[in-house]
């Protein structure tokens, strides 16, 4: 009799928790990834759950991966950044540039990263600065910036891909494997777990919060939010710099017109990880999730033969799920 | 003859242009006191509470604490000096928790090398603010969910505890009542109570003449950017403080 109250109570709590657990948007967003994934599995059982496969879609995520956790920063302060596409392809221009011109040994790979990280940089801090001091809606400062670092690519390089990228740095990073796991794999993973930490324990992080959920309340604790807003789009800007040299090393050439789509991308996936385009919710590990849930159908379908396009039609109607469901929790919170 | 007041402005002027919002505007606020202050709509209560706190800088006049002149330059200024204020917005973060809100801006970090690197000591954050809500008897519900799942009152309450626990001699509160239920304003009222008898002067802005009856201990009147009265709040009625309000006669009373 007793064992058997004890037993529902127990039961009781495991449910409640349950409830809370899914009561979070990456919780839920997690079953969805995790459903995906066992569906494929089943599906192909030969091909989509190998370890090929799978470093296959991590690498292809990585890039991916790193600017959406800039995304997240800047989408947690109920900004957006469309530039990140351009600044990527601008940076990686620099970097390829710098590289060859330095000879392409170790030390000229290093500089090239540190070529692109600091254009990346720059572009973010303008971002930021016409954002947060001329108060510019952040839709409209990237969507310019957007075309200004694209086009200033496309001046640079003629319009021609750069392809001469060291061998050094395609085939020991691009292609190179640490205990069987890509490297670019590596760095992206490195990348998400200081963010998250960034954004989820310090004081860097809460201010970014803060900032979306109300800069007036921010400014008044005596903060600089606007100073805040241009280190956040500096980070975003730098993130979109080591992507830029990432993709390098992936593909081996400047792919000018290969990032066409990354920020529209990138935005989904942050949106679908949970993280509210109206600031001030969201987690790293949301993102991190949002990431992997078009990478997954991408490679599903393609392992399943169906026609790859169906993922683009997917992803759509994931987003604008993602984005209903946070409006009814805002409704239901505004009551 | 009383105390040495905590905070006094003498003759404050302020100028808009041609518009003169403060003509020689005193006010006096003595330790351990709830003031009200109030005028009609124009009289200058807004515009004397920002340069009191900090938020606005005047023409002309002195600002005095503990009977020491003083330039408030900011409202971080004012903070240094031990003057908080609770904003009729209540400038608090919905999508943060309430102890998240009381330390924003002022957040505790790890020891060591965590600290250098500005990592937050959640624990303590949540430790002292705990104490701060009970010490004050504020009601919160749930101290980990974020300000938005509050009520109004709630929401009321943690900017309230929020201003106790930074201030040291003085809170500005601009109708903090103005927007909440008939029990809810019972509450703030009860939590303002409260935060006096700990030693911190509140200085009331509302609208309400009853509420101002029921919790201040003196009332001060503005009437076309002056004080026009100092009137202790007991034995007196409505009708008196409306009539300072709109222009009857004119009384001091210094005792």
């Amino acid at each position: 009799m007793n064992l058997l109250k004890e037993r529902t109570a127990i039961a009781d709590t495991q449910r409640s928790f349950l409830r809370s657990l899914l009561k979070r948007p990456e919780a839920r967003i997690f079953l969805v990834l995790v459903l995906l994934i066992a569906f494929f599995a089943v599906a192909a059982p030969a091909s989509f759950a190998t370890a090929p496969n799978i470093r296959n879609i991590a690498a292809d995520a990585s890039v991916l991966m790193i600017l959406a956790v800039g995304s997240t920063f800047i989408i947690l302060t109920s900004g957006i950044d469309l530039s990140i596409n351009g600044v990527l392809v601008f940076s990686g221009v620099i970097s390829a540039k710098t590289m060859t011109a330095l000879g392409g040994d170790t030390a000229a790979i290093l500089l090239g990263l540190l070529a692109g990280l600091v254009s990346g940089c720059l572009w973010g801090i303008l971002n930021g600065i016409l954002v947060a001091k001329a108060r510019i809606p952040a839709l409209i400062v990237t969507l310019g910036t957007l075309g200004m670092s694209l086009g200033a690519a496309l001046l640079i390089t003629g319009g021609v891909d750069e392809r001469e990228i060291p061998l050094d740095l395609t085939l020991n990073f691009g292609s190179g494997r640490i205990a069987g796991v890509p490297w670019l794999v590596v760095v992206a993973a490195l990348v998400a777990l200081i963010g998250g930490l960034v954004l989820a324990t310090t004081r860097f992080g809460r201010y970014t919060y803060a900032a979306g959920s109300n800069p007036e309340a921010l400014r008044r604790s005596g903060v600089s939010t606007s100073r805040h807003l241009i280190k956040v789009y500096a980070i975003a800007g730098t993130l979109s710099g080591l992507a830029g040299f990432v993709s390098l090393a992936r593909f081996a050439t400047t792919t000018l017109g290969g990032h066409s789509t990354d920020n529209l991308q990138t935005i989904a996936a942050v949106v679908i990880g949970g993280t509210s385009l109206f600031g001030g919710v969201g987690t790293m590990i949301g993102t991190v999730i949002g990431v992997f849930i078009p990478a997954v159908l991408q490679n599903g379908f393609v392992v399943l033969g169906l026609q790859p396009f169906w993922q683009q039609v997917a992803v759509g109607a994931v987003l604008i799920g993602a984005v209903y469901v946070d409006q009814l929790r805002r409704r239901n919170r505004d009551r | 003859m009383q105390a040495t007041p905590l905070l006094e402005a003498r003759g404050i002027i302020r100028r808009f242009g041609h518009v003169e919002a403060l003509r020689g505007a005193d006010f006096t606020v003595y330790p351990g006191e709830i003031v009200a202050l109030i005028g009609d709509n124009g009289a200058g209560k807004s515009t004397l509470v920002k340069i009191l706190s900090g938020a606005d800088q005047p023409t002309e006049g002195e600002i005095l604490i503990d009977g020491k002149p003083v330039h408030l330059a900011s409202p971080q200024g004012a903070r240094e000096h031990g003057i908080e204020t609770v904003y009729q917005d209540l400038a608090l973060a919905p999508d943060l928790d309430p102890c998240a809100n009381l330390f924003l801006g002022r957040e505790l970090y790890k020891p060591g090398l965590l600290g250098a690197l500005k990592v937050l000591d959640k624990k303590e954050m949540a430790r002292q603010g705990t104490v701060a809500i009970k010490d004050l008897g504020a009601k919160i519900k749930d101290p980990a969910a974020p300000v938005s799942d509050l009520s109004g009152g709630q929401r009321q309450s943690v900017a309230v505890v929020r201003a106790a626990m930074w201030a040291k001699r003085v809170i500005f509160m601009d109708e903090p009542t103005a927007a909440l239920g008939v029990v809810q304003t019972q509450g703030v009222l009860d939590l303002i109570k409260r935060v006096r008898d700990k030693g911190i002067a509140v200085v009331l802005i509302s609208h309400n003449m009853q509420q101002v009856l029921e919790i201040a201990d003196r009332v001060e009147v503005l009437r076309l950017g002056q004080r026009v009265a100092q009137l202790p709040a007991k034995n007196n009625t409505v009708e008196t403080l409306v009539a300072a309000m709109t222009g009857g006669t004119i009384k001091e009373h210094t005792s």
